[in-house]
C-alpha cells in the first residue's frame, strides 16, 4: 500500500525530453488541471466523437476486403443463394467480408451502427446545444463549425451507403440521380460528371469511394479538431447553479477525473455499437441481391437521417413547368426541386444563421458561458420545438408506406395528412412549447417565492386548509436563480418621440418589434412574494406575465 | 381533528429534496450515500470514504478481470469458428460480437466504478477571462500589421498588386477544368441531354430486325400468344441488353395484359398487340422502377415515393409527385409471333431534366401520340 511521492523515472524521463523539445511543460502545468463542468447533457456531444473514432477504426478494417469496382463478376463467394449471380465487384467483396472474412460481418455491423450513433449523437448534441443558447457569443463560430459537422455527415452517409452496390444502396443512388439531374441548367451537366456519363455507369462506386475514405472524412476530422480545440480554448459552458457565473467554471479537472470519465464513456459506446452489431441486425446486404436500376424491393428505406429528405418527395404534389413550352429547354420538375432543397435549406441554413439572427434581435453582444434553461427563453425554445416538428413530420412521412402497411391505413391518406401536419405541425409546436415555457417560469416562480410543497397538510383554525410551503433547497434556489431575462434591443424613444438611430426604416422597425417580442422577462422570479408567505397557498399568477399569446 | 397538530410544524423531513428539472442535490448515480466529507488539503476536493474505497476497490478489479477473460475468449472464439455459411457466420457473429461486448463493457463499468467511488469528489473553481485580447495588444497588431503590409509595398506599388491578383485568376480555374474529363462517355457536352431522349429499343439487331422484349431473370422472348392471362404483368429489357445496366436504366419496361374493354383512350391502341401494352418502368419522377401493379385497379405504382399511374389510361398520374404519365412503348409482334419493338420511345423516359423541354406537345405536334 505504498503511494506515489514523485514521478515515477519511466515518466520523468520522457517527460522532460518531451519538455526539452516542445516546452510541453508551460502547456501541461495550465491544462492538466482544467475543469469541466458537469452535466449529463454535455455528454452528448462525445457520443458523436467516439462514434467517429469507432467509424475510422472499423471503416479502415472495411478497406482492406472491400474492392470499390464497378466491373461486372460472377459471385463464386460461400453464400449459395447468389452464386453464379453476376453482380459488380463491390457487391461481391462486400458479401466476402460478410461471410468469408472473420468478425467482417461484426465490423460492417459495427461501421454501420456507429454511423447511425454518429449522426444521432451530433443531432441531440446540437438540440442540446440550441435549447441552452450555448452557441451564444464567444461560441459562435464553434456553432457554425457544428453544422458543416452535420452536413458533411449526411452527405459521407450517402456516400457510405451507396457503396456495398446492393439493390437497396442503388435505389439511393437512383434517387440522388434523380434528383440531380432535375437542378435547373447544371443539373444534366452534373449529372454526367458524377457519374462518368449515363447512369449509372461504372464510375460512381470508385468516385464515391474516395469521396467516402479520404476527402469528406479528412474534412470531418480536421473540422472536429477545429471544434475540440475551440471548446478547449473557450473552455466549457456550464449550468447555472450555486457559485456559477459567466467569469468561472466549476466542476471536475481534466486529470485524473474528466479524463478517466471520458475514457469510460468511450468504451460505453465502443460497447453499445459493438452490442447492436451483435445483437441486431443491420443492411443485410446478401437479401437484397445486386444493383440493377430494373428492380426494386418494397418499403425500401434510407437511414434515418436521409428519412426527412425522402418525406418531402413523398409529401410534394405534382408540379412541373415548362418554361419555354415546346423547346428543348425550361424543365423545372419542381416536385422533385423543391422536396430536395428547400427543407435541407431551410433547417440547415436556419441552425448556421440564428445564433446572428438572434443576436441581431436582442442586441446581446455579452459573452455567455452559463448556458439557459430552456424554458426561460421561451421563443427560441418555441422556435426550436417547431422546427424538430417541421423535420419529424417529414421523417415520419419518410416512412408512410410502412405507417400504411403496419396500421392498416390508406397509404394516399398519409400523404394527405402529412401535406397538412407539415405546415400546421409546426405551428402548433410553437403555441404549444411557448405555454408549456412559461407554464413552467411560473412554477419555478412559484419554487422561488413560494417554496416547495411539503406534503404536509396544516388546517387552520377557522377551518380551512392549507399545504405547508418550506423553502427549497440552497443548490435548487440558485439554478433557478441562474434565470436572466431575454436581453432586449433599447427601442424607447427619446423625449421627441424619435425612436433610436437604426430603428427607424422598415427594417428597423422589424427589428424592434421583433425584439420586443423575442427579449425581456416573461414571467419574473419573485415579484412581491417575499418568502414570508411560504405558507401561502393562493395561485402563484403575477400581474407582469406575458399574455401575448392568449389574448 | 387531532391533537398532533404542532408536530406537523416540522415538515423537513418530508420535504422533498428534488424538484423536477433541476439537478439532483450532491448524490452519485452509482453511489448509494452522500460521501463522507473528509476535505482534504485542496478546498473544493472531497475525498471517499476509505473502507469504502477498498471494496469498490474489488468491485473494479472484478470489472476489469471479466475484460481479461471476454478478451481471451474473442481470440479463442476467432481461431475456433470458422465463417462461410450463413450459420457459421451468424455463430462467429453472435461469439466475437458478445466478447468484445463484454469486454468494453467491463472495462467501461470498472472506470466508472473507479471515478465515483474511488477518486475524489471535485467541485474546483477555475476563473474565466474574457477571449478578447485587450486593446494594448490589439493596437501593438494593428500597428505590425501596418507596418508589415507598408514594408512589403503591397499598396504602394499597385503594379504588383494588379499583376498579382491577374495571375491569381486563371490558376485558380485550373482545378476546375481539370474536372472537365469527369465524363468518361468522351462525347461533346452539348450532347449529353441528347443521349437521354433516346433508348436502345430504337436500335436494330445485327441482323437488322427490330428488338425483342425479353423477360427480365429468364432472357426468355415472350410470345405473344403465350402471355394471354388478363391482368397478367411481366417486367421486360430489350434483347441483348439483359446486363447493359446503362440501357436497363433507361429501357426496362413493365409489360401488361388487358382485356381489349379494358383499355382506355389514354393509352395509344396502335402500339398495342392484342390487349398488351408495354409502358417504360422508370418512374417519371425520380427514375426508381415503378415495380408494383394492383390487378384490380390498373394502379402501377413505384415504390420509392409512390406516385400512381393508372394502367388502362396511358399510365396517367393519379397519385404522387410525378408529374408524366409513364412513357408508352409501340410493340408488335414479329413473323415468329414473338413482342418487338416498333421503334423507340417518342418522349424521354426516366426523370425530367432541364433540356427535356415539353416533349409531349412536341411528339403530339408531329403527329403522334403522347
Amino acid at each position: 500500500m505504498s503511494d506515489l511521492t514523485a514521478v515515477p523515472k519511466a515518466i520523468a524521463g520522457p517527460s522532460s525530453y518531451l519538455d526539452d523539445r516542445l516546452g510541453a511543460g508551460n502547456f501541461l502545468k495550465r491544462n492538466l488541471r482544467k475543469i469541466f463542468p458537469d452535466h449529463w447533457s454535455f455528454l452528448l456531444g462525445e457520443i458523436a466523437l467516439y462514434s467517429f473514432i469507432i467509424l475510422l477504426l472499423t471503416g479502415t478494417f472495411l478497406t482492406f476486403w472491400f474492392q470499390p469496382s464497378m466491373t461486372e463478376v460472377v459471385y463464386n463467394g460461400s453464400y449459395a443463394p447468389l452464386k453464379g449471380v453476376m453482380m459488380s465487384q463491390a457487391y461481391a467483396s462486400a458479401l466476402e467480408i460478410s461471410f468469408d472474412v472473420r468478425g467482417g460481418l461484426l465490423m460492417r455491423q459495427m461501421h454501420h451502427w456507429a454511423a447511425l450513433m454518429f449522426v444521432a449523437g451530433m443531432m441531440v448534441h446540437m438540440l442540446r446545444v440550441f435549447f441552452t443558447g450555448a452557441y451564444r457569443k464567444p461560441r459562435e463560430l464553434n456553432w457554425v463549425i457544428g453544422v458543416l459537422l452535420l452536413t458533411l455527415a449526411l452527405a459521407e452517409g450517402l456516400t457510405g451507403y451507396s457503396l456495398p452496390d446492393d439493390l437497396l444502396s442503388g435505389a439511393g443512388a437512383r434517387i440522388t440521380q434523380g434528383v440531380i439531374v432535375s437542378l435547373p441548367l447544371v443539373g444534366t451537366y452534373l449529372s454526367f460528371f458524377l457519374f462518368g456519363g449515363e447512369y449509372p455507369g461504372t464510375d460512381i462506386i470508385p468516385r464515391f469511394y474516395s469521396l467516402h475514405i479520404l476527402l469528406i472524412p479528412g474534412i470531418l476530422l480536421a473540422l472536429i479538431s477545429a471544434h475540440m480545440v475551440l471548446m478547449w480554448v473557450q473552455k466549457h459552458t456550464q449550468m447555472p447553479g450555486k457559485g456559477r457565473n459567466n467569469r468561472n467554471v466549476v466542476g471536475a479537472p481534466f486529470y485524473p477525473a474528466f479524463m478517466a470519465k471520458a475514457g469510460a464513456y468511450f468504451l460505453f459506446t465502443f460497447a453499445a455499437v459493438a452490442g447492436m452489431a451483435t445483437f441486431a441486425q443491420i443492411n443485410p446486404i446478401w437479401l437484397f441481391g445486386p444493383y440493377t436500376p430494373a428492380d426494386i424491393s418494397a418499403g425500401s428505406q434510407p437511414d434515418f437521417y436521409m428519412g426527412f429528405l425522402e418525406g418531402s418527395l413523398r409529401l410534394m404534389p405534382a408540379w412541373e413547368i415548362n418554361l419555354f413550352g415546346t423547346a428543348h429547354a425550361g424543365t423545372l420538375p419542381l416536385s422533385v426541386i423543391i422536396p430536395a432543397l428547400v427543407p435541407m435549406g431551410i433547417i440547415m441554413t436556419g441552425l448556421a444563421l440564428y445564433p446572428f439572427i438572434e443576436q441581431w434581435v436582442t442586441g446581446d453582444r455579452r459573452e455567455h458561458h452559463v448556458v439557459e434553461r430552456p424554458r426561460n427563453n421561451p421563443h427560441r425554445t418555441s422556435i426550436g420545438m417547431a422546427a424538430i416538428t417541421f423535420y419529424g413530420v417529414l421523417w415520419l412521412l419518410g416512412a408512410n408506406d410502412e405507417i400504411s402497411a403496419f396500421f392498416h391505413v390508406s397509404l394516399n391518406w398519409t400523404t394527405y395528412v402529412g401535406r397538412v401536419l407539415v405546415f400546421v405541425g409546426p405551428a402548433l409546436a410553437y403555441l404549444i412549447t411557448y405555454r408549456m415555457c412559461l407554464g413552467l417560469q411560473r412554477s419555478d416562480a412559484a419554487v422561488v417565492s413560494h417554496g416547495v410543497e411539503s406534503g404536509v397538510i396544516k388546517r387552520l383554525p377557522h377551518g380551512e386548509f392549507i399545504e405547508i410551503h418550506t423553502p427549497p433547497a440552497d443548490d435548487i434556489e440558485a439554478h433557478l436563480r441562474g434565470k436572466e431575462p431575454v436581453p432586449m434591443l433599447p427601442v424607447r424613444e427619446d423625449t421627441s418621440g424619435i425612436p433610436p438611430k437604426g430603428m427607424r426604416g422598415p427594417l428597423g422597425k422589424l427589428r424592434a418589434r421583433m425584439s420586443k417580442a423575442y427579449g425581456g422577462e416573461k414571467i419574473p422570479l419573485d415579484e412581491g412574494h417575499p418568502h414570508e408567505e411560504i405558507e401561502e397557498h393562493a395561485g402563484v399568477g403575477s400581474e407582469g406575465e406575458d399574455r401575448s399569446l392568449t389574448r | 381533528m387531532t391533537d398532533n397538530e404542532h408536530e406537523i410544524e416540522q415538515p423537513d423531513e418530508r420535504v422533498p429534496k428534488r424538484v423536477i428539472g433541476t439537478p439532483a442535490p450532491g448524490t452519485s448515480m452509482l453511489g448509494d450515500e452522500v460521501p463522507v466529507v473528509e476535505e482534504g488539503d485542496v478546498p473544493g476536493v472531497t475525498f471517499q470514504d476509505e473502507q469504502k474505497a477498498r471494496k469498490a476497490e474489488k468491485v473494479v478489479a472484478l470489472c476489469f478481470a471479466v475484460t481479461f477473460l471476454a478478451a481471451i475468449a474473442f481470440i479463442i472464439f476467432y481461431v475456433v469458428i470458422q465463417v462461410g455459411s450463413p450459420e457459421a457466420t451468424g455463430m462467429s457473429n453472435l461469439a466475437l460480437g458478445g466478447t468484445l461486448t463484454l469486454a468494453l463493457l467491463g472495462l467501461a463499468f470498472g472506470i466508472v466504478v473507479w471515478v465515483r467511488q474511488i477518486m475524489p469528489k471535485y467541485s474546483l473553481i477555475q476563473e474565466r477571462h474574457e477571449m478578447a485580447s485587450d486593446e494594448d495588444t490589439r493596437e501593438v497588431v494593428s500597428d505590425t500589421f501596418v507596418q508589415g503590409a507598408r514594408e512589403s509595398g503591397f499598396v504602394k506599388r499597385p503594379l504588383l498588386r494588379r499583376t498579382l491578383l491577374l495571375a491569381a485568376a486563371p490558376l485558380g480555374l485550373v482545378p476546375l477544368v481539370l474536372l472537365r474529363d469527369l465524363d468518361n462517355s468522351k462525347m461533346p457536352a452539348s450532347k449529353f441531354s441528347e443521349t437521354l431522349r433516346h433508348t436502345v429499343w430504337g436500335e436494330k439487331t445485327k441482323e437488322g430486325k427490330p428488338l425483342r422484349l425479353i423477360v427480365e431473370g429468364t432472357g426468355q422472348p415472350i410470345r405473344a400468344a403465350d402471355f394471354n392471362s388478363p391482368g397478367g404483368i411481366l417486367s421486360v429489357v430489350p434483347e441483348g441488353y439483359e446486363h447493359d445496366l446503362n440501357a436497363l436504366a433507361k429501357a426496362t419496361l413493365i409489360l401488361i395484359k388487358f382485356r381489349p374493354d379494358e383499355i382506355k383512350s389514354g393509352t395509344n391502341r396502335n402500339w398495342t398487340h392484342d390487349g398488351i401494352v408495354a409502358y417504360s418502368k422508370i418512374c417519371t419522377h425520380v427514375g426508381c422502377p415503378a415495380a408494383l401493379y394492383e390487378q384490380t385497379t390498373h394502379h402501377i405504382l413505384c415504390p420509392c415515393h409512390q406516385s400512381t399511374f393508372d394502367a388502362a389510361d396511358g399510365a396517367k398520374v393519379i397519385f404522387g409527385p410525378a408529374a408524366r404519365p409513364l412513357p408508352q412503348l409501340p410493340i408488335s409482334v414479329d413473323e415468329q409471333g414473338y413482342l418487338i419493338a416498333q421503334g423507340d420511345f417518342n418522349v424521354p423516359v426516366g426523370p425530367s431534366y432541364w433540356e427535356r423541354g415539353d416533349a409531349e406537345a412536341e411528339a403530339r405536334s408531329k403527329g403522334g401520340h403522347a
